[in-house]
C-alpha cells in the first residue's frame, strides 16, 4: 500500500509540470488557434531564469555552468590555500554577503529560486509578447503544419541560444536549504515514521502548481478580461461582431501562457538540473497531454496532465509488472514480457493512441475542434 | 481537404530512391591508387576526434576534446611535452608522427550511434583521417568501431566502459585503453564488502543500453558472489531527466543498497533525486541505506556536488594519483585549461600518444602494421603504472581505482578521494570469458582498406 501511495504522490508531482505546460499550450491554442511547439522552450527559459537569478544572487552552491552571466561573486586569491596545481586558491564570495552582511547575503542566495519566480513573471510576459508580436501573429491564418514548423524551429533556435550561453551540461540549481531533502509523509497519513518519504520541494511544487492553475481559472472566471477571453474561445467571430478587438486580449493571453510555462520552469529547476534540451524533453509529453485532454479544453488539459503523470508513475513501478509477467508464465526473454517490463517508456503514448482511436476529441474536448 | 497529387506509384518511386540514397553512405568507394585507406601525404597527417559535444555525455566529450588538442600540441613539439616526458617509450620527439605534422578535425556524435557513424564516416571519406579517437558512450564506440573496421581505419576508443567493446563486439582495427565493467565489478566487490558487509540487498537502476547491461551484470555477479542479494533490476531510459518514478519504488522494496548504473548527466540527475527522495536517510531493518555508483567521472561528481559524499565507485584514473605521468599530464592540462583533467580526458590523450608511438615503431600508418605494433605492447609512465595492451582482444590491463566522494570537498575539482588501487592481477580475465562473448568472440582480420 505504501508503494501505491508513493507512486500516486510521484504521479501528481510529475503531473503538475505536465498540467502547467499543457495549460499554457491549450490557452494559446484555444484563443489564438496556434499550435505552439515553442512552449517547451518557454518552460526551459523559465528554468534558466532560475539559473540566472542563482548567479545574480551569488549562489556559490550552483555549479556546472560554462559561463556565469551576471554572477555577482567576488573571486579573491587566497594565498593560504592552494588549488590542484599548487597555485593560490581562488575563493568565491557572494557580493551580496559583502554588501549586506553574511546572514542577509546568504539568505538571498539560498532563496534564489523562489525569488526567481517573482522576477520571471515580467521577463516571461515580455518574452511571450515578443514571440507573439514578432513571429506568431504572422501565422494565425496559416495551416497548422506551417505553425508547427515555425514554432518548432523557434524552439530549436532558443535551445541552441541557451546552449551557447550556458554550455551543454545540466546546471545544478539547488532549492532553499530549508526545503532540501525528504519529508516524512507517512506520519501525516497515519503510518509509521519513515515508511513514506517524499522530497519536500516536489510537494511544494505540487501545491504551487495547484495555486497557479487555480489562479488562471479564477482569472478567466471572475474578471471581465477573462470573460472576454472565454467568449473569444467559444466563438471568435461573434465577439468581433460585438465590436471588441479580440486580438489585443489574445496577445495578453500569450503573455500569460508564457508566464505560466515560465514559472513552472523556474520552480522545476531544483528538481531536474536545467539543460538546454529540457524544453524538448517536456514538449512531446505535453502535446500528448493536450491531445488526450482535448484541444481547446483547459480543464481537460489539467486533468489529463495529472492523469498521465500518474499513469507514467505507475508504469515505472516494477512490482505489478513482475507479478503480471509471472502470472502469465512468461520468461525473461519473451517479447511480451519485455514489452510489459518496458511499458513505462510508452505508457502515455499508448493512452494517447487509445483515446485518439476511441474518442478523438479527447476527454473533455468540444466536438468539432481540430476536426476540419 | 487539400488536393493531393500523391499516388501509390509516386510513393513507391520516391521511397525507393530515398532508400537507395540512405544506403549509399555505407558503401565505401575504394580509391585505386592507395596502399591503404587515407594514406597520408608527405606533409601532414590528420586525426579525427569524434566526441559528444551535445547530449547527456557532453561534458565528458568536451573534456576529451581538450585533452586531444593538448595531445596534438605535444606531438607537434609545442607546450611542455606532458606525458611524452614520462612515457616509457622515447620514440616520439615532438616532430609529429613519422615526420609529419599532426592535424585534427572534430565531429559531434551527440551521444547517438547513428549520428556518430555519420560523423566518423564524413571524417574518413571527406577529411581523410588516418585514425578516429574519442567517444563517451559504449553504444557509440561499438558502432564507430565497426565502421572503422569496414573502412580500414584504426579506432582508438575513448571513454567506453561496456564489456562489449573488447568483448563480443571486438574488432581487429579497434583498441581500448579504458577499463571495462567486469574490471569495475571485480575491483568494487571487496571494497563494498569491507564497507557495507556481505548481507546486503541491492536494487539496480540501469541505463538502457549495452553499457548499462554489462555494468549491472558485472556488479551483480561480483556482489552476489560475496553474499549480496539482488532484489530488483530496472532499466531506465538514457537522458531521462526525471528518475523519481524509478526511485520511489526503491524505498519500500526491502533493498538497502541502491546501485546507480548511470553515467554523465543521467547520474547527476538520478543521484540528486535519489538523495532528495530520502534514500540515504532511510533505515531498512536496522541497516542504513547506501548508494553505489559503479562508474565515476569527476565531471559528474562536480555536477552532483555534495550529493556524492561517501559514495563508492570505480575509475580508470584520477588526477590525484602520485606518479610522474599523472603529475606531468595534470600540470600540462591544468596550466592550459585551468582545471584538472577527467579520466575521459586522460584516456583520449593516452590513446593518441599510444597511436603515434605505435606508428613510429611500425614505421608505417598502415592499420595492420599499427595493430601489430600495439598488440601485446607493454608500457608505463602514462599514469596507470605498468600496462599491457593484450593482443587477444585489444584491451589494456592495468590497475583500477576505487574512489569515494569526499566528506568535505574543498572545491568542485576536489570531490573524490582514492580508497584503493586494485592491482591489475585482480581484474584480469581470459579473452573467452562468457561476459566477453565467450569462445565465439573473435577480432577478425585487420583491415587496411587496400
Amino acid at each position: 500500500m505504501e508503494e501505491i501511495i508513493q507512486q500516486v504522490v510521484n504521479g501528481l508531482d510529475r503531473g503538475s509540470a505536465y498540467a502547467l505546460i499543457a495549460l499554457g499550450l491549450t490557452l494559446i491554442f484555444g484563443t489564438l488557434g496556434v499550435v505552439n511547439f515553442a512552449h517547451g522552450a518557454l518552460f526551459m527559459i523559465g528554468a534558466f531564469v532560475a539559473v540566472l537569478m542563482s548567479d545574480v544572487l551569488g549562489d556559490i552552491r550552483e555549479i556546472g555552468s560554462a559561463d556565469d552571466f551576471f554572477k555577482l561573486v567576488q573571486v579573491v586569491e587566497d594565498p593560504t590555500q592552494t588549488d590542484f596545481l599548487g597555485r593560490p586558491l581562488a575563493v568565491e564570495t557572494s557580493y551580496w554577503v559583502i554588501w549586506f552582511g553574511e546572514s542577509f547575503g546568504n539568505w538571498l542566495s539560498d532563496w534564489a529560486v523562489p525569488i526567481a519566480v517573482l522576477v520571471s513573471i515580467p521577463i516571461m510576459i515580455f518574452i511571450g509578447w515578443a514571440m507573439e508580436r514578432g513571429l506568431i501573429r504572422h501565422f494565425y491564418h496559416r495551416p497548422h503544419a506551417d505553425q508547427i514548423l515555425v514554432t518548432f524551429g523557434l524552439a530549436i533556435v532558443l535551445g541552441d541560444l541557451i546552449r551557447a550561453m550556458y554550455g551543454a551540461n545540466p546546471i545544478q540549481t539547488p532549492m532553499p536549504e530549508a526545503l532540501n531533502g525528504p519529508v516524512d509523509l507517512g506520519v501525516y497519513l497515519g503510518y509509521e515514521a519513515s515508511t513514506i518519504t517524499y522530497s519536500a520541494w516536489r510537494i511544494v511544487y505540487f501545491f504551487f502548481s495547484m495555486f497557479i492553475i487555480a489562479g488562471v481559472f479564477a482569472f478567466l472566471q471572475f474578471t471581465t478580461f477573462g470573460m472576454v477571453v472565454r467568449a473569444g474561445m467559444a466563438d471568435r467571430e461573434t465577439v468581433g461582431l460585438l465590436g471588441i478587438d479580440i486580438n489585443r486580449y489574445f496577445t495578453m493571453m500569450f503573455g500569460l501562457a508564457a508566464a505560466v510555462a515560465g514559472v513552472a520552469g523556474v520552480m522545476f529547476a531544483p528538481i531536474q538540473a536545467p539543460s538546454y534540451n529540457l524544453g524538448m524533453e517536456y514538449l512531446v509529453p505535453c502535446f500528448v497531454v493536450v491531445v488526450v485532454g482535448g484541444m481547446g479544453s483547459l480543464g481537460g488539459a489539467v486533468l489529463a496532465g495529472f492523469l498521465l503523470g500518474i499513469v507514467q508513475s505507475f508504469a515505472s513501478l516494477p512490482t505489478w509488472k513482475n507479478n503480471l509477467v509471472e502470472w502469465l508464465g512468461l520468461d525473461d526473454s519473451n517479447l511480451i514480457a519485455n514489452l510489459i517490463i518496458g511499458v513505462d517508456q510508452i505508457a502515455i503514448y499508448l493512452i494517447a493512441i487509445i483515446i485518439l482511436l476511441t474518442r478523438p476529441r479527447g476527454l473533455m474536448g468540444r466536438k468539432g475542434v481540430m476536426e476540419d | 481537404m487539400s488536393n493531393n497529387n500523391v499516388t501509390r506509384r509516386g510513393v513507391l518511386k520516391s521511397g525507393t530512391i530515398a532508400g537507395a540514397g540512405l544506403a549509399v553512405p555505407t558503401i565505401f568507394t575504394a580509391s585505386a591508387a592507395r596502399a591503404y585507406t587515407n594514406e597520408p601525404g608527405a606533409g601532414s597527417v590528420k586525426i579525427g576526434f569524434n566526441v559528444p559535444q551535445t547530449g547527456p555525455y557532453a561534458e565528458e566529450g568536451l573534456d576529451e576534446l581538450r585533452a586531444q588538442e593538448l595531445a596534438v600540441e605535444h606531438l607537434n613539439g609545442m607546450g611542455d611535452g606532458g606525458m611524452l616526458n614520462t612515457f616509457s617509450e622515447k620514440n616520439l620527439d615532438g616532430t609529429g608522427i613519422l615526420g609529419r605534422k599532426v592535424e585534427f578535425v572534430t565531429g559531434d556524435t551527440q551521444t547517438k550511434s547513428d549520428v556518430a557513424r555519420a560523423s566518423a564516416q564524413q571524417m574518413i571519406e571527406r577529411e581523410g583521417v588516418i585514425m578516429v579517437n574519442g567517444g563517451s558512450s559504449s553504444g557509440v564506440a561499438v558502432a564507430v568501431q565497426a565502421l572503422c573496421q569496414e573502412a580500414g581505419i584504426i579506432f582508438m576508443a575513448g571513454l567506453t566502459h561496456s564489456n562489449d567493446t573488447t568483448g563480443k563486439d571486438r574488432k581487429a582495427n579497434g583498441f581500448r585503453h579504458f577499463f571495462n565493467s567486469y574490471m569495475s565489478g571485480a575491483a568494487l566487490a571487496p571494497v563494498l564488502k569491507n564497507a557495507y558487509g556481505d548481507q546486503r540487498r541491492a536494487y539496480h537502476l540501469t541505463a538502457d543500453y549495452n553499457w548499462g547491461y554489462t555494468t549491472q551484470e558485472a556488479v551483480q555477479t561480483s556482489t552476489e558472489a560475496m553474499g549480496w542479494e539482488t532484489v530488483e533490476t530496472v532499466l531506465t531510459p538514457v537522458g531521462a531527466g526525471d528518475f523519481n518514478s524509478y526511485i520511489t519504488p526503491v524505498l519500500n522494496s526491502g533493498a538497502d543498497v541502491l546501485v546507480l548504473n548511470h553515467y554523465g548527466g543521467d547520474m547527476v540527475n538520478s543521484l540528486t533525486q535519489a538523495i532528495q527522495a530520502g534514500i540515504r536517510d532511510r533505515v531498512v531493518d536496522g541497516t542504513q541505506m547506501e548508494i553505489v555508483v559503479p562508474l565515476y567521472s569527476e565531471l559528474m561528481a562536480a555536477g552532483a556536488g555534495q550529493n556524492i559524499q561517501g559514495i563508492l565507485g570505480s575509475m580508470n584514473w584520477n588526477w590525484q594519483l602520485e606518479d610522474a605521468g599523472t603529475a606531468a599530464f595534470t600540470k600540462s592540462f591544468g596550466e592550459k585549461y585551468g582545471r584538472p583533467p577527467s579520466n575521459a580526458a586522460h584516456t583520449c590523450y593516452v590513446q593518441t600518444l599510444l597511436y603515434a608511438d605505435a606508428v613510429t615503431r611500425a614505421g608505417t600508418f598502415d592499420p595492420c602494421g599499427v595493430a601489430e605494433a600495439l598488440e601485446d605492447f607493454e608500457f608505463d609512465g602514462m599514469g596507470n603504472g605498468p600496462t599491457t595492451y593484450r593482443g587477444a582482444d585489444h584491451q589494456c590491463f592495468k590497475d583500477v581505482l576505487v574512489v569515494k566522494g569526499k566528506e568535505n570537498p574543498s572545491n568542485q575539482y576536489d570531490t573524490l578521494e582514492i580508497v584503493e588501487v586494485t592491482p591489475r592481477a585482480q581484474v584480469e580475465y581470459a579473452p573467452d570469458h562468457p561476459s566477453f562473448g565467450g569462445a565465439d568472440a573473435t577480432l577478425g582480420e585487420c583491415n587496411s582498406g587496400a
